[in-house]
């Protein structure tokens, strides 16, 4: 624990910098009002409170549901190992999600309105019930790890029980819920820029979040390898990256086949910033990574992976930043910067993910799935002889994969440490 | 049926007063002062475009964005006309900021419990039968209230009357799908600020369509998911006990896996 700590001074010291920033901002925020502590007005009403904190943060999440569906309807077993810090994260990006809407909204404490005054024909209302219910789901898909962590056999199985139903949910949900967060902006086709504006917006940001999905679940892995000194599953990885390149390249095809559609291609080639900046987000987040990841080489490399996916990420960051900032300044006739409190805030947030998923992968039977004992103490020892086929399947992956990498039936590919 | 209401504003006429402004802050117990652009203090302002006084305010769109896109409901539509705010359920997301196709709606920034700020088409006087403040206020008649079917057909005759003084428009008459505020101009509204491209078709009715697919994509996907689950699901149990059939035709294994 103390060694932990030693080896990761400057992380702490920046962290702890950021954190104090943030609860300076956040005082600051709650006392004296929105005008004064961003620099949003009503031209510009949505900043990176919303273009970054929900749009990025819902959609880095996306890796939970891509993967669950991965393991859990596609019976593609072998991803189990990954499944449980990958659902954490997308358990903890919906809270800080919902933690940073705390920020945005205007009147925080009246959130739970929702939840009696409705209105079925708006966006916001679905994407609030969406939030809502998938945080919930997450929560009962997390449950196992808290259960098994303390030992609670008999909770254990009745969740089990109610796995397939939740994972079918949870996918639909984050259906609906990724593309809403699209569709909140098929109401301003005057104010979007004609780059980005398109009746598919919901289509694109459904596709794009499950690329994304699968960028996320590479990228954990990297950084829990070498936060936690384990071991990294590349073979599941590179496996993970040719989906992506499934959904970039469905992704590519959709989005040139609507600027054709709409006649947007003459807006490709006109000098202003809009286009420096999709052509960035497009290069950057979709036609490289497209190009790197069909490479078997690059996907079966360890800095190719990793690359690929930070390429993803970025892009996707870029896109959501792109909509929501780029493409709707020239119409407000405003340019929004944050205010450096605008910023701590964020900063604060995506901190506040980075240690609670690191006390959690401390304290939480997340990777060594039964190694640390948690297990064997809520079951009994030998082989699982359950009924529940989905659930039980689950042990024989595993072991193969705790097995030396010389004896894993996984041809040609090995478990390597990070350095 | 209830008769819907509406405003003729003929910026020919408007001599830049500010009657109606004040009018609008007494009415509306507002702070006081001339302001010119609508503000959290100001629900209508008189702009100067090329020495055109355009007066601004809120459209009170027939199928109104705001209403649409509150998650709380927050907006109604009322049946005379007038688009309401009901502060008390309201959450500060701003989509209604976000999403009024007219900029329309103004939030009390400095505010630690804001809300927000526009015109209410003085719904409480048209309830006793009184026209809007700033109509009543206006000396010459630039803003005249009434009924929008009658108002529509004034615009009409006062471009017949005056041929080649008006702009070949009454703004506000398909907007959007229409609202209850119309304008005449003499100088074309796109040089007065105006948005003129808007569609015909109410805004709603983009987002109705991504919203009303959510009762398929729920049904189909959860059809579909589930099938998916069935079928590799039905796969591994066959392996497996294809495997046990095998192990059983061979004792001498030991038949330790249970697993395929």
């Amino acid at each position: 624990m103390k060694n932990y700590f030693r080896t990761l001074t400057f992380w702490k010291a920046a962290a702890t910098v950021i954190i104090v920033a943030g609860v300076y901002s956040t005082i600051y925020r709650f006392t004296q009002g929105l005008g004064a502590a961003t620099h949003l007005s009503d031209e510009f009403p949505w900043g990176i409170w919303i273009g970054f904190d929900i749009l990025c943060g819902v959609g880095l999440a996306a890796g939970g549901f891509t993967l669950a569906a991965i393991v859990h309807i596609f019976h593609i077993k072998r991803f189990e190992p990954i499944l449980r810090p990958t659902i954490l994260t997308a358990f903890m990006g919906y809270l800080l999600v919902i933690f940073g809407l705390m920020f945005d909204l205007g009147r925080p404490l009246q959130i739970w309105h929702a939840l009696i005054m409705w209105n079925p024909r708006s966006v916001m209302f679905e994407v609030a019930w969406c939030v809502m219910l998938y945080t919930t789901v997450l929560a009962l898909e997390f449950s196992p790890v808290l259960l098994e962590k303390f030992g609670l056999v008999r909770a254990q199985k009745v969740m089990r029980k109610f796995t397939l139903p939740l994972i079918i949910i949870g996918v639909l949900l984050s259906t609906l819920h990724q593309s809403s967060l699209g569709s909140l902006y098929l109401i301003v086709p005057e104010k979007l820029y004609g780059l980005w504006y398109s009746a598919y917006l919901p289509v694109f940001f459904f596709f794009s979040a499950i690329a994304v999905g699968c960028a996320m679940i590479i990228f954990e892995s990297f950084m829990s390898a070498r936060t936690f000194k384990k071991g990294l599953e590349t073979h599941l990885l590179s496996d993970i990256a040719r989906v992506s390149v499934v959904m970039l390249a469905v992704y590519l095809t959709m989005k040139i086949a609507d600027l054709s559609a709409r006649g947007m291609f003459p807006l490709l080639i006109e000098p202003r910033t809009e286009t420096y900046l999709y052509w960035l987000e497009m290069t950057v987040g979709v036609i490289a990574p497209l190009v790197l990841f069909s490479s078997h080489r690059v996907r079966d490399s360890r800095q190719g992976l990793f690359g690929g996916a930070v390429l993803i990420i970025l892009g996707f960051m870029l896109n959501r930043m792109n909509i929501s900032i780029t493409g709707m300044e020239g119409w407000a006739g405003v340019t929004y910067f944050p205010s450096w409190m605008e910023i701590s805030i964020t900063l604060m947030i995506v901190t506040t993910g980075f240690i609670v998923f690191s006390l959690a992968a401390k304290h939480l039977p997340l990777f060594s799935h039964g190694e640390n004992g948690p297990q064997s103490r809520g079951e009994p020892a030998g082989p699982v002889t359950g009924t529940h086929p989905m659930v039980d399947d689950f042990g024989e992956d595993l072991k193969r994969l705790s097995q030396p990498a010389s004896a894993t039936s996984y041809g040609g590919s090995h478990e390597i440490r990070f350095r | 049926m209830m008769r819907k209401k509406a405003l003729l504003i003929d910026l020919t006429l408007c001599i830049g007063c500010n009657a109606c402004q004040d009018a609008c802050k007494v009415e509306n117990h507002l702070a006081e002062g001339e302001e010119k652009r609508l503000s959290d203090t100001a629900y209508t302002a008189l702009e100067e475009h090329d020495g055109v006084h355009v007066r601004r305010m809120c459209q009170h769109c027939i199928d109104p964005t705001c209403a649409s896109v509150c998650p709380v409901g927050a907006f109604t539509k009322t049946a005379e006309g007038p688009v309401l705010y009901d502060e008390s359920k309201c959450i500060g997301c701003r989509y209604c900021i976000q999403a009024c196709p007219f900029q329309v709606p103004r939030y009390e920034w400095s505010s630690n419990y804001p809300r927000v700020q526009k015109c209410r088409f003085c719904a409480d006087r048209l309830k006793k039968g009184l026209q809007t403040a700033c109509a009543e206020a206006c000396p010459t008649g630039a803003t005249k209230f009434g009924d929008r079917d009658d108002l529509i057909r004034e615009a009409d005759d006062r471009r017949k009357a005056e041929p080649g003084k008006y702009v070949d428009r009454i703004y506000g008459l398909e907007e959007v799908g229409g609202t209850s505020v119309l304008y005449l101009s003499a100088v074309p509204f796109e040089q007065l600020g105006f948005k003129t491209r808007l569609a015909h078709t109410p805004l709603p009715m983009l987002t109705w369509q991504a919203l009303s697919k959510i009762p398929t994509v729920v049904s189909v996907g959860g059809v579909f998911l589930y099938g998916i689950w069935w079928i590799t699901n039905r796969r591994t149990e066959v392996e497996r006990v294809e495997k046990e059939i095998k192990i059983q035709k061979r004792p001498s294994n030991g038949g330790s896996s249970t697993h395929s």
